[in-house]
């Protein structure tokens, strides 16, 4: 896959489709390509949060660490990004995630994304409103768990 | 050393002196001979003196005295020669003359010289002695750049001087009388007042160079100051640069600059100002010979032809008095430098010579226990940081010191070290002052490393074996001219005043460190490497640095048998994918372009980097293999991309990182460049331009990039251009490049390179990690573990150890005491640079490794945390420079003192 096709991904990622075609090329451009075959971490949970991945092919699942061994909790499809909230709060990360099929995805390092948003301010907003947005389903959620009990 | 300049000339130089002096006088002789013989010349054969009748002959070569009392006595009656023969004969004695003056000036100048030089060799060395023997506490005060300014730039001036140093006063004092003398024989008035002028320069022109004496000092001191003030610019350049006071010492350089430029100034003003007096004083005497031998002669006191003589003898008096003067002048401003000097160099309990001597044969073990004795020390501002401390540590004890911030247990270290001297009280081992042993056994026997670690600009190798260097073991065979050079080195060496020991030689005290020779010496530095945990961090850097192969030839060796062995691991655990290994046949994709037209490493620069792209042969292959314009075309699309992603970016943006093609401040270059290009054909392109584009498509990597600018024609096209560049290589470029041979070790690359032999995939984060610590697996098996370490023990630290980590150093520094296995290790807070962990894990290892094979050294620890106390057999506590508490560690905690309270 080339980098104008990376371009093409990334722009139906939600959180970059607002971004001009070229920031988003000089994003792919600074970031990694990795492969993963089936089964190999991308990164594990408490893990200091180095990188947002964004899937560019394959799926991979989201695992979280109980008693009784990890759960899966999500399924990761191509245009997703993952581990970018790990990058944002400074935290470890709060999941574990495993490549379910091989898998391509763009390595994005935390100081370029961080510079990024800086610099593109339209980046940041659209962010903001990805980020906003889950925080409202989130709550719309919790209303829905609390009123079922 | 002697107060006075000449005292110190004479005691060192005085055959020599003398020697020279009778070669001086001896030198008279022709000198004066060859003054007389253009007269002989012009008056004889020239305007025929003596050949009045044709055919008259004159001897020549006759040799007859009158001698008193016999008579004439004739030895020789000479030839006879006529009137041209003679002009020959006469001619011929004139050019033997000229040789023979020559050869005397040849000599003397040679002989003066060596002489100072010696000299030189010498002054230098006894100075650079003298800082070896100086008292500890000297070092708090003075400045290391003015020390070595002081040896090397301050007593040059004495090498020149010093061959005339008696040579030149007595030669000219000499002439000079003579000229007074003839004087005085032709006319005592005149005489006189030729005299009184003299005098009047003797004392005038000395009490005018006082003031010049008096600046050159200031000029010295100033100098001094100012080299001293650069060192410490250097070495403090972090903290100028974190403080933002470059400006500062912007402002301090400048000031001292303007005041040694007004004393300098000040100093030619009235250089020139005695010169003109001089001058002038000189001048005088002939005026005085006009106007009153004039005035004489015609009162008709004195003939025409006496006054004459006297202005002709009078012509050869400045000249000698004006050296003589220069002389006195040199004399005084290096007498300067030289009282200068020695008075820095001239300290209170200077160690004495016995305590450094050189000593061959190991001392004996020390035995008996190592005591503080009522010691007191106190710190330069007379504050105590020691009261009286009476402790003793036995042989094979293990003792902590653990210390309160003002506790004073560093300074009880530094004196077991020697490192600073009691104020009262002693150290002492049994009932011998540790101060009056000689340095070969505390040097030797006791170990000593603490946080404040210095290394020498040298390989690591070099540092952790420096422990070791104590005398020369093993003296070097040399033969043919080596040895006459080394038999030149001993004798000039013992002519200075020099010491003849052989850096050369072995120094290397192998049975301390519990080895036999250079064979085993490396399994106890790999022992003491691993007890320090530092082996990690060599051998990453053996890895990263390629392998001098004149030493390290097993790795050579052996480097096919690696790669199959790394190949055959990364098949074992599915990780071929990792590493695309380097075919001669095939395109690695991982690699550059530039890699694979190349598949070599550049060994010089004709093929390095940018230059590759510019190389004639290199530009001529490409056009045969007809990549030339692909390989164009490829350079301005990358250049074309590389402006638009990074164009708006400002150059110092951390994004750059990432463009392996060009760096910020060329953007700009080949913005204007394409511009220039834009439409134009191929052909009407310039070379230098086109090397400009083409050099961007060498460093593009197609998975790492991704622009698609690779196709399988392209790469096929690129794998026949290489070996077309290899068929035909002239034979310059032979030693620019070594060709990637799957047998062949290539010495321009890394070791990991040459392992690797090929390029890590691009698309994978945590290979290069995967792969390095598979790669010490295989080092290992295959026994070439040990070798790789050596590999990274070339390392070279840097000034004053700066290429490697705090850490690091503080790790080299304790490997190095333990290298030696002492009967006493002294550690004052050896590893503060690291974490707590690290500290115990490095303190559990270098316990268990001091006590290896049976040895059981005492450990004097200055821990830098009191849990570390656990550890030891003895602990003992300061505070405010008192000895709080000692025992062991159970019964100091279940005591309620400052141990526990330290504790928790």
């Amino acid at each position: 896959m080339l980098l104008k096709d990376e371009v093409g991904m990334l722009q139906r990622v939600p959180l970059f489709s607002a971004i001009e075609p070229t920031k988003l090329k000089l994003l792919a451009f600074t970031s990694d390509r990795v492969s993963y075959s089936a089964g190999q971490i991308l990164f594990r949970q408490g893990d200091e949060g180095d990188a947002a991945y964004v899937i560019l092919s394959g799926r991979a699942d989201i695992l979280v660490d109980s008693d009784s061994g990890p759960i899966k909790v999500a399924e990761l499809e191509p245009n997703s990004i993952v581990g970018e909230i790990a990058i944002l709060c400074n935290s470890s990360r709060t999941a574990t995630v495993r490549a379910a099929s091989p898998l391509e995805a763009l390595r994005i390092r935390k100081d370029h994304f961080l510079r990024l948003m800086r610099e593109f301010p339209e980046m940041t907003i659209e962010i903001l409103r990805v980020l906003a947005d889950r925080l409202s389903h989130t709550t719309a959620d919790l209303i829905d768990a609390r009123s079922a009990k | 050393m002697e107060a006075s300049l000449a005292r110190y000339i004479w005691t060192h130089t005085k055959k020599q002196q003398l020697w020279i002096l009778m070669i001086v006088v001896l030198s008279m002789i022709p000198y004066f001979m060859s003054f007389d013989l253009p007269k002989l010349i012009v008056n004889g054969p020239i305007q025929g003196r003596g050949f009045e009748q044709p055919g008259a002959t004159q001897p020549f070569m006759r040799l007859h005295y009158n001698l008193p009392f016999i008579g004439e006595v004739q030895f020789f009656s000479g030839f006879q020669l006529d009137r041209e023969e003679t002009l020959f004969a006469l001619s011929l004695v004139f050019l033997l003359l000229v040789v023979i003056n020559g050869l005397f000036k040849f000599y003397i100048n040679t002989y003066k010289g060596r002489l100072g030089e010696r000299m030189l060799r010498r002054i230098r060395f006894d100075l650079v002695d003298r800082v070896l023997r100086f008292p500890p506490v000297y070092f708090k005060r003075v400045k290391s750049a003015e020390v070595a300014t002081m040896v090397k730039d301050e007593v040059e001036p004495l090498g020149g001087f010093i061959g005339d140093a008696f040579l030149q006063p007595v030669l000219l004092g000499g002439q000079a009388l003579t000229a007074m003398l003839f004087i005085m024989i032709q006319n005592v008035w005149l005489g006189m007042i030729a005299v009184v002028i003299v005098a009047i320069q003797i004392v005038l022109i000395p009490r005018m160079r006082r003031r010049l004496i008096v600046l050159g000092r200031q000029r010295q001191l100033t100098a001094r100051a100012l080299s001293g003030r650069v060192g410490e610019i250097v070495d403090g350049i972090g903290t100028v640069h974190v403080h933002d006071t470059s400006n500062y010492e912007r402002a301090d350089i400048a000031a001292r600059l303007g005041l040694i430029f007004k004393i300098r100034f000040d100093l030619y003003q009235w250089k020139f100002m005695v010169k003109f007096l001089n001058n002038f004083l000189a001048q005088l005497t002939p005026f005085l010979f006009y106007m009153l031998g004039g005035y004489l002669v015609l009162q008709g006191r004195l003939d025409v032809g006496q006054l004459v003589a006297v202005i002709g003898a009078y012509k050869d008096l400045p000249g000698p008095m004006k050296e003589l003067i220069d002389w006195d002048q040199d004399r005084q401003d290096v007498q300067v430098k030289y009282q200068q000097v020695v008075e820095q160099f001239t300290v209170e309990g200077l160690i004495a010579p016995s305590i450094m001597a050189l000593t061959m044969d190991d001392p004996d073990p020390m035995t008996k226990p190592l005591s503080a004795i009522n010691l007191s020390i106190a710190d330069d501002g007379g504050a105590m940081l020691l009261n009286r401390i009476s402790l003793q540590v036995k042989p094979g004890e293990t003792v902590a010191l653990v210390s309160t911030a003002t506790g004073g247990a560093e300074a009880l270290a530094e004196a077991f070290a020697r490192l600073i001297w009691p104020d009262s009280g002693k150290v002492a081992s049994g009932t011998d002052d540790l101060l009056e042993l000689p340095e070969a056994v505390t040097g030797r026997r006791i170990s000593y490393a603490s946080s404040d670690v210095f290394l020498f600009q040298a390989s690591l190798r070099d540092n952790l074996l420096y422990g070791l260097k104590h005398a020369p073991l093993t003296s070097v065979p040399y033969d043919g001219a080596a040895a006459d050079q080394h038999r030149w080195n001993i004798h000039e060496a013992r002519r200075s005043g020099n010491p003849d020991l052989d850096i050369h030689g072995d120094w290397i005290n192998y049975a301390s460190a519990g080895a036999t020779g250079p064979h085993d010496l490396f399994e106890a530095v790999r022992r003491v490497l691993d007890a320090v945990v530092l082996s990690r961090d060599i051998l990453d850097l053996g890895l990263r640095s390629s392998a001098d192969l004149t030493r390290h030839t097993e790795l050579a060796r052996r480097i096919v048998e690696l790669r199959a062995a790394l190949r055959t691991r990364l098949e074992q655990e599915g990780l071929s994918g990792l590493v695309v290994p380097f075919e001669p046949g095939a395109y690695n994709k991982e690699a550059t372009i530039g890699q694979n037209l190349l598949f070599g490493a550049a060994a010089g620069p004709e093929l390095a980097d940018r230059a590759l792209a510019a190389n004639p042969y290199f530009a001529s292959v490409l056009r045969q293999a007809g990549l030339d314009r692909t390989l164009y075309e490829m350079g301005l699309e990358i250049a074309k991309q590389a402006i638009e992603l990074f164009a708006d970016l400002p150059p110092d943006h951390q994004f750059f990182q990432q463009l392996a093609f060009m760096s910020a401040e060329e953007i700009p270059a080949y913005e204007t460049l394409l511009q220039r290009l834009k439409n134009r054909p191929y052909e009407a392109v310039s070379e230098n331009d086109r090397a400009m584009i083409v050099t961007l498509s060498f460093a593009y990597i197609e998975p790492r990039h991704r622009f698609g600018l690779l196709s399988d024609e392209l790469m096929s096209k690129i794998v026949a251009a290489r070996n077309r560049f290899y068929e035909d290589l002239p034979p310059e470029l032979h030693n620019a490049i070594e060709r990637y041979d799957p047998a062949k070790y290539i010495a321009a690359a890394t070791v990991m390179d040459n392992v690797l032999f090929g390029r890590v995939g691009n698309n994978h984060p945590d290979a290069p990690d995967r792969i390095r610590s598979i790669v010490y697996d295989i080092l290992d098996e295959l026994g070439l573990y040990g070798e790789l370490l050596d590999v990274g023990l070339d390392f070279n630290v840097g000034s004053g150890g700066r290429r490697l980590t705090g850490g690091q150093r503080q790790k080299l520094d304790v490997a190095r005491a333990l290298l030696k296995r002492p009967d006493f290790l002294i550690l004052n807070r050896p590893l503060s640079a690291l974490d707590q962990r690290m500290q115990d894990k490095v303190l559990r290892n270098v316990l268990e490794e001091a006590r290896r094979d049976g040895h059981s050294p005492a450990i004097v620890w200055v821990v830098t945390n009191p849990a570390m106390a656990m550890m030891f057999d003895r602990v003992v506590v300061f505070d405010s420079g008192q000895l709080a508490e000692d025992g062991t560690h159970e019964t100091l905690l279940a005591g309620n003192g400052i141990f526990k309270e330290l504790l928790s």
